[in-house]
């Protein structure tokens, strides 16, 4: 549940002045042996660099190369005669396609139900003064920081007096519940960045209020929705503990369940670790792509929603 | 829609500058706004959270799963599960495991934030780029990969240790004993979280004034005074802020520890809070030690957040 939810201390920090900083040119003016420095730690960045990226490098390479490859004695660093072999024994062997609905579906009501909720309380909470609303921040910060590991016994025992285990409402509710908080204080910064006096210059205009809100702010808080959209999206995409309580059944498994019992199913045999990598990629992959081409415009829209803000 | 009412008033004392118009307007809309995400708190949260307590004073044993009414035993729970001597080993190792974890994460990222500075562009661009795929990874798809690398049999950080000389880590079962299961957590959780930290840290980095450093350095400040006497000050807000988050985070983690036990780790030995209370809850169906135990997490986590939520509140009020 975490770690994307972390943008928002940047935020704080990062005010307007970037650009008078004078530009790097050190290394040009101060001659050789700074140079060469210099090289010296572009060198260790890249190696930090290689060092972090490499187990994605492992996961992929090791998923298009057969098993037998793979208990040899050395490793294979390069896959020369890859396949994509163990993808279809993945997708085709065993329940992946029934967990993969199962996250899909848990997903989708997860972001809609977040977006809608959080909008309408971001709303409240930075377009209106009233009583309650520092109470209602308060305990949203505080909820935000909730583990889930300090409420999932209760939140099983609920949802099995409810009826609601291996259901997708009962984890979406409790999904949506754990990402609102969060949501609602990045909302709250975008629907602040928006000047009320653009809604009130549509009204003086003679549009009603309502009109005024859906053909002025809304489309401006597009990017501050999508942002939100995509944080539930990664956290019910990603989730394990909850689900691992709230979704006890075989088949009611989402991808990140599906992916731990598939490794141990075949724990005593010795795993096979090509078909093992090929299902983790395929569950890391999408989220990768999408956290990679959403990245600079989710932080960026989060800094100029907090600096209007 | 029944705020219609309230707009000729706008035209009428024919004012256009009126700075914030709805603050002055007292309706229950803004209540009525946040009615789904209240319902769906209490929901989700409030009364998990209610259970809990109510839970955590009974008696919820064995007669209670065949039907019989819990019966109120008080703090008895409490008292009972504190003068435990497996829950503070649990507690201990947590703490300590938080703390070398969230101090490793935060001296690790600080350190690449610095690199990222010095360097020119072109490496600071993959630097970035290899933070991002690391941080990008579903957490559960990056303890099954770091399995992979650590598989006592093929895993290809056995094969390098051998490869430099140091053969007794031939066929090394890394998750077996609890201090090198420990290790290979740590190597995980500073792996997927070193990538927030440096480039939050980085953000902070870049507002650090260049005429500030250049006056330190005709000054005669050397490197480490010139980062510990200005960059660090003019970092620390950033910096407390992400090692409390830190603090935070790794004194929660359940999932790597959980999957990483799935390698054939001693369990009871590799506990900490998170698994602990899910051995207690699920594993032996003792709820009202789970939700003790869970209460007691729960109140450590709001003292620790404490300082995050109040700098988060001074935001609201800027």
């Amino acid at each position: 549940m975490s770690a994307t939810s972390a943008v928002t201390p940047v935020t704080r920090t990062t005010p307007a002045h970037v650009a008078p900083r004078p530009p790097a040119k050190r290394s040009s003016r101060t001659g050789r042996p700074r140079s060469a420095s210099s090289y010296l730690l572009g060198a260790l960045a890249i190696v930090a660099a290689l060092v972090w990226a490499f187990p994605v490098y492992w996961m992929v390479s090791s998923s298009l190369l057969p098993s037998a490859r793979l208990r040899a004695t050395t490793p294979t660093f390069f896959p020369t005669d890859s396949s994509l072999r163990n993808y279809e024994r993945v997708i085709e062997g065993s329940s992946f396609l029934s967990a993969l609905r199962m996250s899909l579906m848990i997903t989708s009501v997860t972001v809609v139900a977040v977006i809608v909720f959080a909008f309408l309380a971001a709303l409240a909470i930075s377009r209106f003064r009233f009583r309650g609303r520092k109470s209602f921040i308060i305990a949203v910060l505080f909820i935000q920081m909730l583990p889930a590991e300090g409420m999932f016994i209760a939140q099983y025992k609920m949802l099995s007096e409810f009826n609601l285990l291996n259901s997708v409402i009962g984890v979406s509710i409790l999904y949506t519940a754990a990402v609102v908080p969060f949501t609602v204080w990045m909302l709250r910064g975008f629907v602040a960045g928006v000047p009320a006096e653009l809604e009130e210059a549509g009204m003086v205009d003679g549009l009603s209020r309502t009109k005024a809100f859906l053909r002025i702010t809304f489309p401006l808080l597009a990017p501050g929705l999508v942002a939100s959209g995509v944080y539930a999206f990664l956290q019910a995409w990603n989730e394990f503990t909850v689900a691992l309580i709230a979704l006890p059944a075989e088949q009611a498994k989402t991808l990140p369940l599906w992916l731990r019992s598939f490794m141990n199913a075949s724990a005593n045999q010795g795993i096979d670790w090509g078909q093992v990598m090929a299902a983790s990629t395929l569950i890391a992959v999408p989220v990768i792509i999408f956290f990679l081409f959403v990245q600079g415009r989710m932080t960026g829209g989060l800094v100029s929603g907090a600096v209007k803000g | 829609m029944s705020t219609s009412t309230t707009e000729p008033s706008t035209a009428v004392d024919g004012s256009p500058p009126r700075r914030t118009p709805v603050r002055r307007r007292t309706t229950k809309l803004p209540y009525a706004l946040l009615v789904p995400a209240v319902a769906i708190l209490l929901l989700g949260m409030g009364y998990p959270v209610f259970w809990q307590i109510v839970t955590s004073m009974q008696e919820f044993g064995l007669a209670q799963q065949f039907g019989q009414p819990p019966e109120f035993v008080g703090l008895r729970n409490y008292a009972e599960i504190f003068s435990d001597e497996r829950l503070w080993a649990v507690v201990a190792r947590s703490i300590i495991f938080c703390f070398v974890n969230a101090f490793l994460t935060v001296a690790i990222g600080v350190l690449f934030a610095l690199l990222m500075k010095a360097v020119g562009k072109a490496p600071r661009l993959v630097l970035q780029v290899a933070l991002l795929l690391a941080w990008a990874m579903p957490m559960v798809a990056a303890v099954t990969v770091f399995r992979w690398l650590f598989d006592w049999r093929t895993g290809v950080v056995n094969w390098l240790l051998v490869q430099m000389g140091f053969e007794r880590f031939e066929g090394h079962h890394w998750l077996a004993q609890p201090l090198s299961f420990f290790f290979v957590a740590t190597v995980i959780i500073v792996w997927m979280s070193v990538p927030f930290v440096t480039l939050s840290v980085y953000a902070a980095l870049t507002q650090v004034s260049g005429e500030v450093l250049e006056a330190a350095s005709l000054d005669g400040a050397d490197a480490w005074q010139t980062f510990w006497g200005i960059i660090v000050p003019m970092i620390r807000p950033v910096l407390s802020i992400v090692l409390l988050l830190q603090i935070i985070w790794d004194l929660r983690v359940f999932a790597q520890i959980r999957l990483l036990q799935d390698g054939g780790a001693p369990v009871s030995e590799t506990n900490l809070l998170g698994t602990f209370i899910y051995e207690l809850g699920v594993g032996r169906q003792d709820f009202a030690s789970a939700a003790a135990v869970s209460i007691f997490v729960l109140l450590l986590t709001i003292t620790i957040s404490w300082p995050y939520v109040r700098s988060l509140l001074k935001e609201d009020a800027a």
